[in-house]
């Protein structure tokens, strides 16, 4: 798909505006629609427009499959993570408000870390499985 | 009313989508429609007040598994389903009819759709709306009840997404196996 | 009688849609088929869940100034979840029809079994 123009044109307009959308989403999941696994799937998806347009082994340079495998693990400790930190601060697993000083800080962070967590999973996870599959086709 | 006419305007097309889907037997044209049906339904999700679910209905739905189910019959080579010999209509055809004139038997006691007095509506849910602001501060009630309320069922998703992943990479993850080897391996097991 | 009908269009056609997908599972041969007759399963399920959770006159379950009603949130976030998962069980059974693509040559479910029984 290299040799089309207006493609390779409007994708590197259009992925960076894609990012900063998904970026918004996971962000303000607590004030409108959205949240982690929106963001997720957003972000992969520009990340998948990219390796349609400008070839696998382009995208597989952007972002490592071993990155990705390290940042999907990272996506779920960090999830359990926060529950454990909540344990070792006095509360009950995923109690958030004993995160902060007031409940209402605790569960603002608790619920901030926790999609956060949510969203670097589900983008890492459906990278990988494009790439398996974009990946089993060649030679 | 003009809400109620979009309601049925988009659940019939949803439903000839479906129809057509079952009818065709060029695969690449089924996955387009199948694309449509999943955008059909997103834009039901958000006539019916469910804007988070129409938001993941369209992303998930129409993006991700339509691109996996083209990947899939790019690397399967497979453009058209051949006629199958030893399925016969008759029994599934039975089957369906029976289980769908007993579940239809079924919703004559649910209660009216959109009915506020319903019991779905009365028993947990004013408890979540009235308490989302005050013990936690976030607006948006679907994401306080997935990520603080309910936040062991969400651990349990994000495991579960995970586990897919690794799966996947451990059923396709590789390089696909030389042509030649496989070919040695059949004449082994012929000979 | 005309109320009863308006009142329960919306799970009629979600249990028909149901019943198509369920039909495509069982009586098609054909493995890509079948997954995207379990998706059309899938998503039905989904719209009887979403339908139940509707509340005439309210708004998205998002807390904002001056609106008093609101519709469920509940069915929401278990409908989340369960789309999520239904991706990634999509995804898993593409790559096993993948695999067995690769093993036996085709994806057609009687030539599978044809196969099968003359080895």
């Amino acid at each position: 798909m290299t040799h089309n123009l207006i493609l390779r044109v409007v994708s590197k307009f259009l992925i960076p505006l894609i990012i900063v959308f998904a970026l918004y989403v996971q962000f303000h999941g607590d004030f409108g629609p959205g949240g982690g696994f929106q963001a997720g799937v957003i972000l992969s998806s520009a990340i998948i427009l990219y390796a349609l347009v400008f070839g696998l082994d382009a995208a597989e340079q952007v972002i490592p499959p071993t990155i990705l495998r390290i940042l999907a693990s990272l996506g779920v400790l960090l999830y359990a993570g926060v529950g454990l930190v909540t344990i070792f601060l006095g509360g009950n697993y995923l109690d958030y408000s004993v995160l902060g000083s007031t409940q209402i800080a605790g569960q603002h962070l608790g619920i901030l870390l926790v999609e956060l967590g949510v969203g670097m999973t589900v983008f890492a996870v459906m990278l990988i499985i494009f790439f398996a599959f974009a990946g089993r086709g060649r030679p | 009313m003009i809400d109620v006419l979009i309601n049925i305007t988009l659940l019939a097309f949803l439903a000839i989508t479906a129809v057509a889907i079952v009818r065709m037997t060029n695969l690449f044209a089924i996955i387009m429609l199948f694309g449509i049906f999943s955008f059909l339904s997103a834009g039901l999700f958000v006539v019916m007040d469910a804007v988070d679910v129409a938001f993941t209905e369209a992303a998930v739905g129409a993006g991700i598994s339509t691109v996996l189910m083209l990947a899939t019959i790019a690397l399967t080579k497979d453009q058209k389903e051949k006629h199958s010999k030893s399925h016969r209509p008759w029994l599934p055809l039975a089957t369906v009819i029976v289980t769908g004139a007993a579940l239809v038997y079924g919703t004559f006691d649910i209660p009216a759709f959109g009915d506020p007095e319903a019991p779905a509506q009365t028993h947990v849910a004013p408890h979540y709306l009235a308490r989302s602001v005050p013990e936690t501060g976030v607006p948006n009630v679907v994401t306080s009840v997935l990520a603080s309320y309910r936040g062991f069922d969400t651990l349990g998703e994000v495991v579960v997404v995970f586990t897919a992943g690794i799966a996947v990479l451990l059923l396709i993850g590789g390089r696909r196996p030389k042509a030649n080897v496989r070919k040695n391996e059949r004449e082994e097991n012929d000979a | 009688m005309m109320d009863f009908i308006i009142g329960h269009y919306n799970y009629w056609i979600a249990i028909f849609l149901m019943m198509v997908g369920f039909y495509t599972v069982i009586s098609r041969g054909n493995l890509v088929k079948k997954i995207i007759g379990l998706n059309i399963f899938q998503v039905s399920v989904f719209l009887l869940y979403i339908s139940m959770s509707t509340v005439k006159g309210g708004a998205a379950p998002i807390i904002t100034e001056g609106v008093a009603l609101y519709s469920n949130p509940l069915p929401h976030v278990l409908i989340l979840t369960a789309i999520v998962v239904g991706v990634a069980t999509t995804a898993l059974g593409l790559a096993l029809v993948v695999r067995i693509k690769e093993a036996y040559g085709t994806i057609e479910e009687d030539e599978i079994h044809e196969r099968d029984h003359s080895l």
